[in-house]
């Protein structure tokens, strides 16, 4: 299968050298490789501030740090987590890398719009980044107001400012995602012969389009408020909180199905290549990734529960809530039966999918629990919560962030990774993983709340356990960072297409040449057919 | 066709591709400024239905002729717009440099129209964060309704004020002899926003100005 | 989008149009309407945008796709407002103390 190591031919790497080829590119490759960089930036920032919450966690009085720089630290852990790695993640970096590619066109269809999304998501990055230095903002990542309107002495507008200008990036790509597969597929290429990885990159940039707006305003409203008081969330001034609440979570729930559709999307590519055959249902996992990009929309009030939502809402939202996990489970039936019967090998992204399928899985069940009324109040708040989230945004979506980044790596760098190591830190990223947030579970059942620096006794166990874990977690995470960057200059060099995988991405050379293809290719079969490869190997 | 291979880019097929891809961009960036706009309506729609009375009152405030004039003059500078495109795709440029100047003027003078009401109203100490002083009652309430009121005009003649912008460089670019029937599509999705911002405010004038003028 | 070019003087229809049913809500806004008042302003505000977006905008003549961006856009908003509408509207509805 692996065929004969190709010579260095002119690439979207070697094609210009010097910083300016690079600042000023149009290529969607270099600028998911701009993307890449600045987030691994941000992620390692949101990692840092993760490992002092873990350490003052380690004792159950607050001794580390103060309780306000506690509340800092857990909003700009949320933060620059939420707004400056996981929403761009996947879509920026492999999205932005493979879109074109998947659908076998030359670029994006904005490819000037598309750099100039990368220079907002700067310059965004670099005002939460300078309102950090300066003080940085403790009312969590949520910005409840009025705490955050009246109450707050930190830089609450600074920040929120920041975040605004990352929105219109976020806006951006995912118009330029929409516009181009709608426009500028390759000939033959049907909805229906689309990759998955390109129906929930679509989805998720519907939801980037109708969502991020709406975060924009509410944000430009907390500024105004804070600013001249105009009484919008002010109970004093006849405003309301609870509206904040519903402004900001219309937008933050889909936010979390952003962050988890393109890992999904990657999962479905990872599960076919390496059991060698098509994806069980394809279109109901196509139809899936629609079907969570609209109902995210109406499920928001589950976040409100708690907040003097009526109960005739809050019924709504709940049921609403568990019609949602309808087509995510849809989705992991059909991996499974695509495994059933299929030719299994156990590569390192496989490794991570298998993580994903079982850590999604948990993730998403706990959701439930959390969208029945009764269980809700009792664990709201808690590290429960805690558990959940992280279950599905690390054990899920930073899995598939791992699997994809290793399975596309060959096409992206023209090298390889080494597979021993790499195996070696999925191991350890699910062990860790686990051992940091199972213990979570139990804690927030038993009632241990979230965003305390100090708690009782009782619960000191759980969280020595979840920070032995994160420490293991850490190291992970940083063996694949090392290898990554050893790669790309002492890596083995990487054929068109090592994994044997159908998509047009590996149809032609690794790394791509810089518009993509050296003839516009003409599709005419479906994504998934391992038969073409036996045709086009004899032919 | 052929000297229209320059306004090609290399990542479209043909021309046709290529405007079809701009316009529908073009409406999906409106419908993200419909949502946005649409957050700060619906803190209007909560605040109207707990308070209309403090909200009728607030609106009584308000100049109805600055109001109605405003939306006529607006509604004059889309008619120009849509003009100009017809000029575009008719080859006219003197024509469409003129639609496209009338446009700005009326854009101008609508700002000029908002902003003397934006000062009237804060002679009259009734801008929130400023001066806001009410002596009749239910003054929290009316202050809702005016910061409210500035929050959602102001971020309408930010909008305002860029497409001012963007038609200006557009102005300029036609005097330049940019545009041909065979390419005008920047024209086309200037007027698109400016459309659109002609639509925010056709619904901001009666939600506005247009609370129990009975009372009056 | 088709080529199909807009007439000035269709323009110009329109136009004549959206003044007139601007001096019209107006009218009926000095007017006692009671709880039409609102329901009046907000219906001619609806068929001024309809005017603005179908023919302004040419979304009459546009690709379904266009026309689908157009809805999806207002029925999002539609969405939020009802939704949230909901919560405020509801409270008190179910016997449970506070809620």
């Amino acid at each position: 299968m692996i065929t004969a190591i190709a010579p260095t031919r002119d690439n979207y790497l070697t094609h210009e050298y010097g910083i300016k080829s690079w600042l000023l590119t149009q290529d969607h490759k270099r600028i998911a490789l701009l993307y890449l960089g600045a987030i691994s930036f941000f992620f390692f920032l949101g990692g840092v501030f993760a490992t002092i919450i873990r350490l003052e966690l380690l004792t159950p009085p607050g001794d580390l740090v103060s309780a306000q720089t506690y509340n800092k630290l857990f909003s700009l852990h949320g933060i620059f987590m939420i707004f400056l790695f996981m929403i761009p993640s996947i879509p920026a970096t492999l999205g932005n890398f493979l879109v074109p590619l998947m659908i076998g066109c030359k670029d994006l269809a904005f490819p000037k719009l598309n750099l100039l999304s990368w220079y907002i998501f700067m310059a965004g990055g670099a005002l939460v980044m300078y309102a950090m230095l300066v003080g940085g903002v403790d009312t969590g990542w949520t910005f409840y107001t009025p705490f955050s309107t009246s109450y707050a002495n930190t830089y609450v507008i600074l920040t929120a400012t920041g975040i605004f200008i990352t929105g219109f990036s976020s806006i951006l790509t995912g118009l330029n995602f929409i516009v181009t597969i709608h426009r500028m597929r390759a000939p033959g290429l049907t909805w229906f012969r689309l990759p998955l990885f390109i129906w929930s990159m679509y989805a998720t940039s519907v939801i980037q389009v109708l969502g991020t707006p709406v975060i924009a305003v509410t944000l430009l409203l907390v500024a105004i408020e804070r600013g001249f008081h105009i009484g919008i969330f002010d109970p004093n001034l006849g405003g309301d909180p609870v509206l904040f609440q519903h402004l900001f979570w219309f937008y933050s729930h889909p936010a979390v199905y952003i962050m988890v559709l393109p890992g999904m999307g990657i999962i479905s590519e990872v599960i076919s290549v390496y059991s060698r055959k098509k994806i069980f249902g394809y279109k109901f996992v196509a139809f899936s990734s629609v079907a969570i990009a609209i109902l995210s929309f109406l499920v928001w009030g589950h976040h409100l529960f708690v907040s003097s939502q009526s109960v005739y809402a809050s019924l709504v939202f709940s049921f609403l809530s568990f019609l949602v996990a309808v087509p995510s489970a849809i989705k992991v039936f059909n991996w499974t039966a695509t495994l059933y019967k299929g030719s299994i090998s156990y590569e390192t992204p496989m490794l991570y999918a298998f993580g994903f399928i079982g850590l999604f899985t948990v993730g998403g069940l706990t959701g439930t629990f959390l969208a029945t009324l009764g269980f809700d109040v009792h664990v709201t708040d808690t590290y429960f919560v805690v558990a959940h989230f992280h279950y599905i945004m690390v054990g899920g979506t930073m899995m598939a962030y791992l699997g994809g980044l290793h399975y596309w790596w060959p096409k992206i760098t023209g090298r390889m990774y080494p597979e021993g190591w790499a195996k070696l830190s999925a191991l350890v990223v699910f062990l860790g993983f686990n051992l940091t947030f199972f213990p979570q579970f139990i804690m927030g059942y038993l009632g241990m709340p979230r965003r305390y620096h100090a708690y009782p006794p009782e619960f000191q166990i759980y969280h020595v356990l979840s920070t032995a874990g994160a420490s293991v977690l850490a190291v992970g995470y940083i063996i694949p960072a090392i290898y990554f960057v050893w790669s790309m200059r002492y890596g083995k060099l990487a054929p068109d297409n090592p994994w044997g995988a159908t998509g047009l991405e590996w149809q032609t050379t690794s790394p791509p040449p810089p518009e993509n293809f050296e003839i516009t290719p003409v599709v005419t079969y479906d994504a998934y057919d391992y038969s073409i490869l036996e045709e086009m190997k004899v032919g | 066709m052929a000297n229209h291979s320059l306004a090609l880019r290399h990542q479209f097929d043909d021309v046709a591709q290529q405007k079809e891809a701009s316009t529908f961009g073009m409406w999906l960036f409106l419908a993200t400024e419909v949502l946005f706009f649409g957050g700060m309506f619906l803190c209007y729609t909560i605040y109207r239905r707990w308070y209309p009375v403090a909200f009728g009152m607030g609106s009584n405030h308000l100049s109805l002729m600055l109001g109605a004039v405003s939306t006529a003059v607006l509604i004059c500078s889309s008619y120009f717009m849509a003009c100009s495109v017809n000029s575009a795709a008719n080859g006219k440029k003197k024509a469409l440099v003129a639609y496209l100047a009338m446009t700005i003027v009326l854009a101008i003078a609508f700002l000029v129209i908002e902003m003397s009401e934006w000062h009237m109203l804060y002679t009259e100490g009734l801008m929130p964060g400023f001066n806001f002083t009410y002596h009749e009652m239910d003054p929290r309430h009316v202050q809702l309704f005016f910061g409210l009121y500035f929050s959602m005009t102001g971020l309408h003649a930010s909008h305002v004020t860029i497409g001012i912008i963007v038609l200006t460089v557009m102005a300029v670019r036609a005097y330049r002899g940019a545009f041909t029937p065979d390419y005008y599509t920047p024209i086309e999705m200037s007027g698109l926003y400016w459309h659109f911002v002609d639509l925010v405010w056709i619904f901001l004038f009666p939600l506005y100005y247009l609370i129990a003028r009975h009372l009056q | 989008m088709s080529e199909h070019i807009v007439t000035k003087k269709q323009y110009g229809y329109v136009f004549v149009t959206l003044m007139v049913l601007t001096l019209v809500t107006t009218y009926a806004g000095m007017k006692d309407l009671g709880p039409l008042n609102v329901v009046v302003a907000l219906a001619i505000a609806v068929i001024k945008a309809s005017l603005v977006v179908l023919f302004f905008m040419h979304v009459y003549w546009s690709s379904k796709l266009n026309k689908i961006v157009v809805v999806s856009g207002i029925a999002w908003l539609g969405l939020l407002l009802w939704l949230t509408v909901t919560d405020f509207a509801s409270r008190g509805w179910l016997p449970f103390p506070g809620k």
